[in-house]
């Protein structure tokens, strides 16, 4: 395991939602990230969020350790969800609340 | 850095005969597309697997050449 790939396993690890993004959840870089970051904010669910452009090594890194060729990527619970798009679709059919209630990240209602 | 849609429904058919592929030029500039595939091969298979089999019909251009591809997946009805 690479060195890139241990430090993304410890984030994803470590973190029951984390966002890897390019930017912050404040000034998000790229269209896709930003749509990622406004899921997340309606659901309410509390994420990390680690910033791809700030690390080449995590930017290269994590397409490898997903086997995923974009940016961004959700993990809840040390599992890869998706890309934005996915988010997306999973966000409109409510499944992707329904995620963070079974794990116990958010509740009903 | 950008590619034509046929080039893009071209490849995703090449992998996925039977898929239906809609493309949309969302900004008229050949470079940001959203697709949606409708295939049969997805039938049964979580979302990332899905969108997997289209990525790599488009054998890693996506990320690259292909930076703003906005991807949904179908089963047919």
């Amino acid at each position: 395991m690479s060195d890139a790939n241990a430090r993304i396993d410890e984030i994803v690890k470590n973190n029951d939602i984390v966002l890897f993004m390019k930017g912050t959840p404040l000034f998000p870089q790229c269209g896709f990230s930003s749509r990622a970051v406004a899921i997340l904010e309606q659901l309410g669910a509390p994420y990390e969020s680690v910033d791809v452009l700030q690390d080449m090594d995590i930017r290269q890194g994590i397409k490898a350790y997903s086997d995923w060729p974009t940016i961004p990527q959700l993990y809840v619970k040390g599992e890869f969800v998706g890309g934005s798009d996915i988010m997306m679709e999973m966000y409109e059919a409510g499944e992707l609340h329904q995620l963070f209630i079974d794990t116990g990240l958010a509740t009903q209602g | 850095m950008a590619m034509p849609a046929s080039e893009i429904e071209e490849m995703i058919r090449a992998a996925l005969p039977d898929a239906v592929v809609e493309i949309t030029d969302l900004a008229g500039d050949g470079d940001h597309y959203a697709a949606r595939v409708t295939s049969a091969a997805f039938a049964g298979k979580p979302r990332v697997a899905q969108h997997k089999m289209v990525y790599e019909a488009l054998g890693g251009r996506m990320g690259g050449v292909l930076h703003a591809l906005q991807l949904t997946t179908a089963v047919p009805n």
